[in-house]
């Protein structure tokens, strides 16, 4: 209250503000443009965190050359490429549901937040069933891994030459790999799939469609980026070295 | 006229930036581009371009993430601050890992 009376002229001191316009912002324009700004601020911390996992990649794919192909081989393209699409159906359903916040229309905003939730959990379904197939050809690091497939031919790539025993041990720093990248990205779809449960619980309470909707927005962009950061994973894990 | 309100003032401020609803039809488009880019990908994948194969796959990338940047995150419908923001973001992640890669892009290239 005192710092109000000093920081604003007195023929506006307590003006009249809606609620979801807090005090300390003139418009909600401003109020907007700050979450935002912050918004993005929380998003290139981010950048920079996956962005060390891609550098380490980067790396030891160039020193364990011959490893990292023959790892990348065991990935189902097939699987890769379906959560791709499930991912940017999610980013679609996620658009038009800030679309429907910013038009007012709650039901809609509900029903695309709704698809959103399902699309998550597909993908998630889907990242489970990759994980239970690496369990079982025992390539987890750390907890069930075992080299020793890659000192033979694989069946699905005639053409492979064996891995010499120490090449193939280094396998285990591509797994150990994919399982970081992949495991994070994994983490941060439960977190958004969270809360977007409580995004929709609200958005039914009519929460976003009275004028500020800035929640929505902002959690649409986390959204987006972990969309982004599967963009990126998916070439590097799967795609790159079909050929090598 | 009367003289512009406190509020009109900061409306006026360079943060603001037009209110700018982007509609279905630009979502429905950038989602079907990136779905054919995903499609491209993997067909790209199977074809052999040696070394290219890679520079090919992040190509399509960068074009989908940029996709996703300017229109699902409505970065090019925000204020210049956003904008900024993000490119500034976006370049600092690039020299964080040229510098990091520098003894490997300096020396043989293989060799290492």
């Amino acid at each position: 209250m005192d710092s109000q009376a000093i920081a604003t002229p007195p023929e506006q001191e307590h003006a009249e503000h809606p609620p979801y316009l807090r005090h300390h912002f003139a418009t909600v324009e401003q109020q907007k443009e700050t979450s935002t700004f912050g918004m993005w601020l929380f998003l290139l911390t981010e950048i920079m965190f996956f962005g060390g996992l891609f550098a380490a990649y980067l790396i030891y794919r160039n020193w364990y050359y011959p490893a990292f192909v023959a790892g990348s081989h065991q990935l189902s393209i097939a699987l890769g490429a379906t959560n791709t699409a499930v991912l940017i159906c999610s980013s679609f359903t996620m658009a038009m549901g800030v679309h429907a916040a910013e038009l007012r229309k709650r039901k809609e905003l509900v029903g695309w937040l709704l698809a959103t939730i399902l699309l998550g959990c597909v993908f998630l379904g889907i990242k489970a069933v990759e994980y239970r197939e690496k369990w079982e050809k025992q390539h987890v690091p750390g907890l069930n891994f075992s080299a020793e497939g890659f000192t033979r031919v694989d069946p699905n790539y005639p053409d492979d030459k064996p891995l010499a025993p120490d090449m193939a041990a280094k396998t285990v720093v591509y797994f150990s790999l994919y399982f970081a990248m992949t495991g994070m990205h994994a983490l941060h779809m439960i977190i958004g799939v969270s809360i977007l449960l409580v995004l929709v619980v609200r958005a039914w309470g009519g929460a976003y469609t009275q004028g500020h909707m800035t929640t929505v927005e902002n959690f649409g962009l986390y959204w987006h980026f972990v969309d982004i950061v599967w963009i990126f994973l998916f070439p590097l894990l799967y795609l790159i070295s079909r050929h090598q | 006229m009367s003289e512009p309100t406190h509020k009109e003032v900061l409306d006026s401020e360079p943060t603001h930036h037009e209110e700018h609803i982007v509609g279905p039809k630009v979502y429905g488009i950038i989602f079907g581009s990136l779905m054919v880019f995903t499609g491209l990908t993997v067909a790209a994948s199977y074809a052999n371009f040696g070394v290219f194969n890679a520079v090919v796959a992040l190509a399509i990338a960068c074009i989908k993430a940029v996709l996703v940047i300017l229109f699902f995150m409505h970065v090019k419908y925000s204020s210049r601050l956003t904008k900024l923001t993000v490119a500034a973001g976006f370049f600092t992640f690039l020299v964080l890992i040229t510098m990091t890669m520098t003894d490997y892009i300096s020396r043989a290239w293989g060799m290492w």
